[in-house]
This record gives structure tokens, sequence and C-alpha cells, in this order.
């Protein structure tokens, strides 16, 4: 695979063209591969003073929330069908200030971001909103096709310092999760242990998701970007099994006995 | 990389993450109750820069050669062995005193590994704190890891990341094997861990979730054992500690000798602790 992969790598765009023409054949050979990433959609709001306040209140609480993400304007909000590409441009560079990578916009009419900085951002970009597309997905393939593509378990403890990111379903957990370690999950979040570090659930499917401890010692628990710390919640759910979920987007932390 | 003809030589890297827990002093004492059963014994010093194993060894006038000249070539390994005048198998490799961990390279390390396997039955390698360069060379070619932990909370965290580096860094985790972990307990003081100031064994053990290898009481014969430039397997071999180092050599070497706990505590460390807090 990689030494056909490393045959057929094109030199440049031109020579593709030119090899395609002179032998149709060759075309054949370019492996092109399609991939599926989960991206981030913004969708700043009017009065975009406000919208971006309380983006920087979030990025104060979770400075790497973006980083190394793919990230989708979606400016539909923002241009409100008028000519003027003005508060469409100050709400791109308001997000490119904030370090926050665009792969592409949407919402808006391509021509409005002809000769300025973004005009070489796709604005074509066709996905699905992720919750509907992992249902989707689930019920085309059948269920005995990929029964584990949806959960990982992990067969021993999370040690300080280590990070588990699973965004394509629950995460399970033998074992202890320590203090100074996280785990960030799509779904849901199962420790059969002692969760002493982070959980964060709910990362793609949102605020269905729920976090389970066999005892609830931990740093901080999130859900859909709803989180508490340990001051959040009072001694009598301490050292217990515990659950969290969202309930009419408040964070619940609740006893399990 | 590391060639296993010869003899089955274990290398067992002692390490904390944490500083001033007893890695020296366990390295040493281990090293030499070891070599006390007639085991052939290497002690290696990784904390280049800051090196202390030639002291407790009482063995500070005696270093010529070190760990950094034979991995840059400027002395032959026996040339830089130096061998322990009360312990005829008890051996020590210094670390460098005047140039910095830096000095350690990848290959260097494993050749000298090698080199010592084909020598010793068990080759010591005492870590430097921290999680940096020459922390992950002492760990990189293990077999044992002697995780030293004191019953409290920063050092039980550190211990923690360290036995995850463990799992994922060294040469045995790279080959889908794992390194057999150990928990070494020591300035254990029962009477406060009985009164709640101090973590209990259980609290240690269930946080960190690695067997036990032993426990060693807090105790002045140590400070004095370090301050004689002798182990304390030597210096006082019926004192608890000495018993407890020896015990642990033992496991070491495979005997299934019950870890004596003390007694039960009524209320642990880590309720109290958040007792208080909310």
């Amino acid at each position: 695979m990689y030494a056909e992969r490393s045959e057929t790598r094109p030199t440049s765009a031109d020579s593709v063209e030119a090899r395609a023409a002179a032998s149709p054949p060759a075309l054949s050979q370019i492996a092109v591969r399609g991939r599926s990433v989960l991206a981030l959609v913004v969708a700043p709001e009017a009065p975009l003073d406000d919208w971006l306040a309380a983006l920087d209140e979030h990025l104060a609480s979770a400075p790497n929330f973006f980083a190394g993400r793919p990230v989708i304007a979606d400016l539909s909000a923002t241009h409100a069908g008028v000519a003027d590409p003005a508060p469409v441009l100050q709400a791109l560079s308001a997000l490119a200030v904030r370090n926050i990578k665009l792969i592409g916009v949407e919402g808006i009419d391509p021509a409005l971001l002809s000769h300025t900085l973004w005009n070489r951002l796709p604005t074509m970009l066709r996905g699905r909103e992720a919750p509907r597309e992992v249902k989707r997905g689930r019920a085309s393939q059948g269920r005995a096709a990929q029964p584990s593509a949806c959960s990982l378990i992990i067969d021993r403890p999370v040690r300080s310092g280590q990070s588990i990111v699973f965004e394509g379903g629950d995460v399970t957990v033998i074992g202890a999760v320590a203090s100074g370690a996280e785990v960030v999950a799509g779904g849901s979040i199962h420790v059969e242990g002692a969760l002493r570090g982070r959980a964060i659930a709910g990362v793609t499917v949102g605020e269905t998701a729920r976090i389970f401890c066999r005892r609830l010692e931990a740093e901080l628990v999130a859900i859909a970007g709803r989180y508490r710390t340990a001051e959040g919640w009072g001694d009598e759910l301490q050292g217990r099994p515990a659950q969290a979920r969202c309930e009419r987007g408040q964070l619940q932390l609740t006893a399990l006995e | 990389m590391e060639s296993m003809v010869g003899r089955m030589a274990k290398v067992v890297v002692v390490t904390s993450g944490k500083g001033g827990v007893g890695k020296t002093t366990s390295s040493a004492a281990l090293g030499a109750a070891l070599a006390q059963t007639g085991q052939k014994v290497a002690l290696v010093d990784f904390d280049v820069g800051l090196r202390n194993l030639d002291l407790i060894m009482g063995a500070e006038r005696r270093v010529v050669f070190d760990l950094v000249n034979v991995i840059h070539g400027d002395a032959r390994l026996c040339q830089a062995l130096i061998r322990d005048k009360r312990l005829p198998a008890l051996s020590l490799l210094a670390a460098s005193q005047t140039r910095d961990k830096d000095a350690l390279t990848h290959d260097g390390v494993a050749q000298v590994i090698a080199d010592l396997r084909a020598e010793f039955d068990w080759i010591i390698c005492d870590s430097p704190a921290g999680i940096e360069r020459g922390a992950m060379l002492a760990m990189r070619f293990a077999d044992v890891a002697v995780v030293v932990v004191n019953p409290e909370v920063s050092s039980v965290r550190d211990s923690d990341r360290i036995i995850g580096l463990l799992d994922s860094r060294t040469c045995r985790a790279e080959r889908g094997e794992t390194v057999d972990k150990r928990l070494l307990v020591t300035r254990f003081d029962p009477a406060r861990a009985a009164k709640g100031e101090m973590m209990s064994i259980d609290d240690v053990l269930e946080i960190l979730a690695v067997p036990l290898l032993g426990i060693i009481p807090e105790s002045l014969d140590v400070l004095s054992a370090s301050n004689l430039g002798c182990p304390i397997t030597l210096h006082r071999p019926a004192s608890p500690p000495a018993r407890g180092y020896a015990e642990a050599a033992q496991r070491l070497l495979g005997e299934e000798l019950p870890v004596r706990a003390p007694a039960a505590q009524r209320r642990g460390f880590m309720s109290r602790l958040f007792g208080k807090a909310a």
C-alpha cells in the first residue's frame, strides 16, 4: 500500500493533468482518500460584541477548547442578508485574533469574501450536524457490523498525566481515573472505580451524555460544556457512587445508591 | 538492542517522580541487600549533575571515571565500575557531577546496560527526580521498577504519573510487554498514620494499584547510615528499616514473604482531608 502510493505521488497538479491527457489509465492509480472528521461549528450572532464576550468567557475557562480542532464558521446570522461584507470580515478577524483556525465558512455568499484575506477558505462544505450523523451511521450499517465502534473500554487505571480522548462514543474505564488524569468522551463516561481526575463527556452527543463513577472524588466533571469542580458538590456525594447528567441546561450530580 | 545472552540479568529502575522521597537511599540499601545474598549487583547513578549515590555508598573519593565518560568512550566500563570494599559483589557506576543530563544518549545508555547485563545479576538504576531526560533514560531499559513513594498526596500523585510513563515509554512497553512495577513505601510512620496525619498504606495502594514490595519505617538510623556512607543494611542490619529493605530484596528475588502491614486505621487521611474541605 505504501509502495503504491509513493509510485503514483504526483509532483504537481500540472503534471497530473498532463499525464492524464496522454494516458488516461494513469489517473486510476492516483489514490485520493476520503476522510470524515468532526469539525466544531461556531456561529457568531448579532450583536457581535456580546457574542465575542461570551466566547472569551468560554475560552478563559477552557483555553484549549479549539486547539488543534478543525473549526467552521457559520456566518448566516452575521451578514443577515445584506451585501456589505464588513460584519462578516469583522467576525472572521475576531476569530483569527483568538487563534481559532478555520477550515471553512458557511451561510454566506462566497462573493462576499472575494478580494479579502479569507477568499481561499472553502465555502461549499457539506456536512451534517454530529448527533444526527452518529444515529444515521448506526442505523444504516447495522449494529452487528461494527459493534465496538461506539465505545472504548480501558482495561487499566488511567494514571496522572494521561489523557484518554474518544470522540466516537462512550468510554468505560475499568479502574480508577487518577488525580491529574482526564477522560474525554463523545458520549457517556463510565468509571468502574474511583474518579479522581477530570471527566468530560458529551463532546459529540451533547446533553444526553452522562458520567457514572463508583466513587466520586473528581477534580472536574463536564457534560456538553457545562462543568463543575469538586467545590460544586457537597460532602454527601464525595466518595460515593454518583452520576452526573444535564437537566434543563444544568449539570446535576446525584448519588447512585 | 539489549542482548540477553549469558546470565538472566534484571534491570531495576528505582524511581518516584518526586524528589527527596528516598530513591538513592533505597537504591543503595536494596543493592547492598541483594549483594549480601550473594547476587552480583551494579548500582548505576543516573542523576548526572546532582550525583549522590557515591556519597551514600561511601565511594566519593574513589570515583575516577563515570557513566558519562563510558558513554562518550573516554573510559571502558571496567575502569569506571567501583567495587565496594565491604561487599565485593556490589559495584557502583557513578554519575558525573560536572555534566548535565543531556550528556546521556539513548544509544550510549543502551550499550552500557547491555554490557552490564553480561556481567551482573542485577543492574539497579537510581533515577533522578522529575520526568526529564535523565529519569526517562533511567527507566527506559528496565525490567522491574521499584516505585518509591512517601505516604503523602503529592508523592502519590507523582508516582502515579511515573507508573503511567513506565507503562508507555519504556522499551518493554513499546514491545508490548510490561515492566514489573512494585511499590516501596518509605518514611512510613505508623503512629502518625494511625492518627490520620499521614496516608495509610491502604490509601496509597488503593490509589496506585501496584503490588507492594515493602514498607520502610521512618528512622534516624537511615540518616546516620547516609552520613557514614554505608547502606543501612550493612550499617545496622537489625534496625527496622534495614529489615524492611532486606525483606524487599528477598521479594525481588521471588520469595513470597507477607508484607507486615501496620494495624488498621479507623479513619484514613483521605477522608479527613475531604471531611474538612467543602
